[in-house]
């Protein structure tokens, strides 16, 4: 008898195996293909606009994500480094081989974790409470808990041109029986769709003719507790090429060979990530598009095609490939396809990422409808802790949309739903002023730390941060900036103006053009780098941060309205039909978490709390 | 909305045709009860159809009866009209039958209500509507009339694609920071865009303003030094005796209202109690509310007499309203001039003969002239009218200008964007519509995106 069951070994399987087993469970993590285990099917990068964030969320609450990526990455950049703080977001390009191999590591030393290879076939269900789960071989595993995290292998179908047949993956073999069994259980099921472009041999590229997109020369790193140790000089670079005229012309010429548009898929694929097919036809006056040659795995000969994902035919795809500058003789070694799966209803669920229908059955990662290995491995954690705390008898962890990008991500799924797969992005996060890269830790690490999967060695470096915060701005706001002409010659030269007097250090701070290096240049001090970074934000923008927590307190007024558990919605006057629909479905808890349901318009929230204050007026 | 409503949609009393309306999912079997014609279950929306009301076998009267399936009716839901031609009783009696039959009598308003639940009205439309109910005159009509069809809605729609735009230009260079399919949106060109967007916004107030006159009619106040004639000049413009006048000093001791109609805007005439420093209790109550109105009016006439010299009063009065806009009325040009004019304001200046009614048209045409009354009667009503509306266009001027502020100062475009997107929020409220999944859809459609 396990605590807790994870069926999948993607990055959703192993942060939830993982926190489990940590915060002391008896875990058994099943999985079709052990030496698959953190497997990165798609494009061979890490974070990204606000999922770099999310990663160092996952790190701020104990998740490996961050620590993995760190120790396993061939390039890492910060983008967006020239706006504003709210928006600073670190991506990397991972190593293919590497970072699966230091997750499997990192699994195989977690004492109350186990591994095992096997399809599952049923969850076993009594009294809609989660009992186990059958495998393909017809053994039975009890388990308290079971976590559900099989990304896209569920009734999986690969497509390419006009063929198409049931498989994961890489080649893998699909989960053929599992998704019915959920649907026999009452969760419903729906199909989406995704694709991946085709990889290439490194050695039969012209590099000439692309541009080349270099690492950043800063040392970085996702972890928040721990200082990058890799060699910055020997990051790989990625290559940039487009496609162009020719290589629109045979997709225009070709549509209907290619499973997308010969009615092949009915799969809703996302908008976010179109194949190039899309692209051409929907963007019919873009003379180009930017096409990212990127390496999958240190000394590796294989090349990852960014921006091509495509489901023509094979031969095509070479046609295609090589109308493109660099790629004139380039040798495909792994062709593009669509894959099709059976994904849950993310309405099906709480916010504690358990189903509603089923007591002790979540579901983490792309089954849940999303994208991207961090939005994965995001929910993997999040399930991962409820299902730990509920075997404790804790409260839940629910964060909200102020406090984090994850907190974002689950109540967008089980609010909003989805029409097609879910990627995050910075404009769905309306306080994203507040969820920032360098503050993650200040968000989360307490969090994690009451939960039990913030170590020490991890809180005092934490700690550290926060006693070194506090004294730089104490020093910044006692400390002056001596009013002579050393100083003014100083501040003209880097375009600021003079000074008309001795003023707070802080205070000369808060002009727009003045940076922190400035002020360690004026006092001749260099200051804590990351205690630096803080206070220079919390300065520098504590009018829009202030802005955004009149914001955030707007919303969480709405959160406190609560909606009685036994409400009628039949019995709520003049609602639109959806809206009535749509209450029912999600039945939120509280009167914002209504609003933020798709479809729900303000003049339902009205006649809601109407009819709220007429039939519960004590509350 | 599950049951069937019911009213007399004409005004009562008037009109040779009269029309009832019903709207609700049992429309048409109700009036099918009472209809003897076509079965009104199987014709085609938008069908008008003859026959007659009748209750049990006698016939009421002879109709025509409109229907309308949703969704493309008024409400949104099944909507028969039945036009009726006996007069009021008829009509009366038509409505009974249908309560009896199992329609409830709608509400003020409710038809409207509907149609704004149904999302086939939105808020903006909706407030006109109710506006164009409640219109007093002539002007007001027409201007809820442009607010129904959603010229206003369509102004503040175009305002927040624009912003929109913007908005979606910023997302995605911080989403997708290496694409180049969009360009990178900077202060530079924020600077101009916000420009034009907070000069759209103050043309949109200050015609806000003018609507404000329209709806609510042009307050102007009579002001003056006890028997220069304040109440002789209010009663030949309302031509009627309303107000006392006697050559007594302070008699007028009530403020006096009148409406009278310039080329089709109500101008609402309030007479003021002389203003003079007195200690008599009664009087000075009078005195006290004059200085509110003039606080208050959109016009003050000032009137002096042309006669004497300018008195301490005179100039008191003068100081009063130097920050108004007003008319300068010399009364008394019948009598030897003493005034000297050099010490009033230079323009709008009239001369009179209350008394003998010299140029007392004078004031009229100036009244038009300054508020450009003729335009409004012939100009295109797009114009905000109610307290909420303005105050919000009010709440977004301040952000645009705040925006632009910021902006100069060169703060990132990616905070900027926080404003951006409240100005944008706020004019959503205006005319009630939300967000969030249009900007998604708007970068997607907008721009080429993804590996």
């Amino acid at each position: 008898m396990y605590d807790v069951i994870v069926i999948g070994g993607g990055h959703a399987g192993c942060e939830a195996s993982l926190a489990c087993a940590r915060m002391g469970h008896k875990t058994l993590l099943i999985t079709g293909n052990i030496s698959n285990i953190a497997d990165m099917p798609c494009n061979p990068s890490i974070g990204g606009s606000a999922k770099g964030i999310v990663v160092r969320e996952i790190d701020a609450l104990g998740g490996e994500m961050g620590i993995n990526a760190d120790r396993s990455h061939l390039q890492i950049k910060m983008l967006n480094s020239k706006k504003g703080p709210g928006v600073r977001s670190l991506r990397c390009q991972a190593d293919k081989t590497i970072y699966p191999q230091n997750m499997l590591k990192a699994l195989n030393n977690e004492k109350n974790l186990d591994l095992k290879e096997m399809l599952v076939k049923e969850i076993i269900v009594e009294n809609n409470i989660i009992k186990g789960i059958k495998t393909e071989n017809e053994e039975i595993i009890n388990g308290k808990k079971v976590i559900i995290t099989t990304g896209t292998y569920l009734n999986a179908d690969i497509l390419r041109g006009h063929n198409k047949h049931k498989g994961g993956p890489h080649g893998e073999k699909p989960s053929l029986y599992l998704s019915e069994s959920m649907q026999k259980n009452g969760l419903k099921m729906r199909r989406l769709k995704t694709g991946t472009p085709p990889r290439v041999l490194k050695s039969t590229i012209n590099y000439e003719e692309c541009h080349e997109e270099k690492g950043d020369l800063t040392p970085l790193s996702f972890s928040n507790f721990y200082e990058p140790t890799y060699n910055i000089n020997a990051q790989e670079s990625c290559f940039l090429t487009y496609t162009n005229k020719k290589t629109h012309e045979i997709i225009l010429n070709n549509l209907d060979k290619c499973a997308l548009y010969s009615g092949l898929i009915v799969g809703i694929g996302p908008r976010y990530c179109p194949s190039v097919e899309d692209k051409v036809v929907k963007f019919r006056d873009k003379d180009r598009h930017q096409i990212f040659l990127e390496p999958e795995r240190k000394g590796g000969d294989e090349i990852y095609v960014g921006g091509f994902s495509t489901t023509m035919p094979e031969e095509l795809q070479e046609e295609l490939i090589h109308s493109m500058d660099g790629l004139h003789n380039a040798k495909i070694v792994k062709y593009g396809y669509a894959i099709e799966y059976d994904a849950i209803d993310s309405t099906e669920l709480k916010m504690t990422l358990e189903t509603k229908k089923i007591s002790g059955l979540y579901t983490a990662g792309q089954i849940n409808g999303t994208s991207g290995y961090e939005e994965a491995a995001a929910q993997g954690l999040i399930a991962g802790i409820n299902a730990s705390l509920s075997l404790e008898n804790k409260e839940p962890l629910i964060l909200k949309r102020n406090e984090a990008y994850i907190g974002v991500l689950i109540d967008d799924l089980i609010n909003k739903g989805i029409t097609e797969p879910y990627r995050l992005l910075t404009s769905r996060a309306e306080f994203r002023l507040l969820l920032r890269h360098d503050n993650a830790d200040i968000r989360l690490t307490e969090i994690g730390r009451k939960i039990g999967l913030i170590n020490d060695e991890k809180y005092n470096i934490f700690q550290n941060k926060l006693k070194e915060t506090e004294k730089l701005t104490k020093y910044l706001e006692e400390t002056k900036i001596e009013y002579n002409k050393q100083n003014n010659e100083y501040l003209l030269s880097i375009g600021s103006t003079v000074l008309n007097g001795k003023i707070p250090a802080i205070e000369l701070l808060k002009r727009p053009e003045i940076k922190i290096e400035n002020i360690e240049y004026l006092l001749n001090q260099k200051f804590d780098p990351h205690a630096s970074e803080q206070v220079e934000i919390n300065t520098k923008y504590k009018g829009y941060i202030e802005k955004t927590k009149k914001e955030v307190e707007k919303m969480l007024n709405l959160e406190k309205k609560q909606i009685p558990s036994n409400i009628d919605y039949n019995k709520v006057r003049n609602i639109a039909t959806e809206a009535r629909q749509k209450l029912e479905q999600v039945r939120p808890l509280t009167i914002g978490q209504a609003s933020r349901i798709s479809g729900i318009n303000p003049a339902d929230i009205t006649m809601l709390l109407v009819y709220l204050k007429k039939e519960y007026p004590n509350e | 909305m599950n049951d069937t409503i019911a009213a007399i949609a004409t005004a009562v009393g008037v009109s040779a045709i009269n029309i009832i309306k019903i709207s609700g999912p049992d429309s048409l079997n109700i009036v099918n009860k009472i209809f003897k014609g076509k079965d009104l279950t199987k014709v085609l929306s938008h069908t008008i159809n003859y026959g007659f009301i009748i209750d049990k076998e006698e016939k009421i009267d002879e109709v025509l009866v409109s229907v309308f399936l949703p969704p493309k009716s008024y409400t949104g839901e099944i909507v028969v009209e039945i036009n009726s031609h006996g007069g009021i009783s008829v009509t009366n009696k038509i409505l009974e039958l249908l309560l009896n039959n199992g329609c409830r009598l709608a509400e003020p308003g409710e038809f409207l209500k509907r149609a704004f639940l149904n999302g086939k009205k939105d808020l903006l439309e909706a407030e006109s509507i109710s506006d164009l109910i409640n219109a007093e005159n002539d002007n007001a009509r027409k201007m809820s009339m442009k607010g129904v069809t959603g010229e206003l809605s369509n102004m503040i729609k175009s305002l927040r694609e624009k912003l929109l735009n913007i908005i979606a230009n910023i997302e995605v260079n911080i989403d997708y920071p290496e694409y180049e399919d969009a360009i990178k949106y900077t202060n530079d060109l924020l600077k101009d865009n916000i420009k034009e967007i907070k000069e759209r916004l103050t043309k949109i107030l200050e015609e806000s303003e003018t609507g404000k006159i329209i709806k609510n009619g042009l307050k102007v106040g009579i002001v003056g030094k006890p028997n220069v004639g304040k109440s002789s000049l209010l009663n030949k413009l309302l031509k009627e005796d309303k107000a006392i006048v006697t050559d007594i000093e302070g008699t007028t001791r009530d403020i006096v209202e009148g409406k009278i109609i310039i080329d089709g805007t109500e101008i609402n005439l309030i007479d003021t109690a002389g203003i003079r420093e007195t200690n008599n209790i009664v009087e000075q109550i009078g005195v006290e509310k004059s200085k509110n109105i003039i606080e208050e009016s959109d016009l003050i006439i000032a009137i002096f007499d042309g006669s004497k010299e300018l008195t301490e009063e005179d100039k008191e009065i003068l100081n009063r309203i130097k920050e108004k806009k007003s008319i300068i009325v010399i009364n008394k040009i019948d009598l030897k001039e003493l005034l000297d004019e050099k010490n009033l304001p230079n323009k709008n200046i009239i001369k009179v003969s209350i008394k003998n009614d010299i140029n007392i048209n004078e004031i009229l045409n100036k009244i038009s002239e300054m508020f450009k009354l003729k335009e409004i009667k012939t100009k295109d009503y797009t114009y905000l009218s109610n307290a909420r509306q303005i105050s919000l266009i009010k709440k977004c001027l301040d952000l645009a200008k705040e925006i632009e502020e910021e902006n100069n100062k060169g703060i990132e475009v990616d905070l900027i964007q926080i404003d951006i997107q409240t100005l944008w929020e706020t004019l959503g409220e205006i005319i009630g519509s939300s967000y969030k999944e249009e900007l998604l859809d708007e970068i997607f459609s907008k721009f080429c995106l993804g590996k």
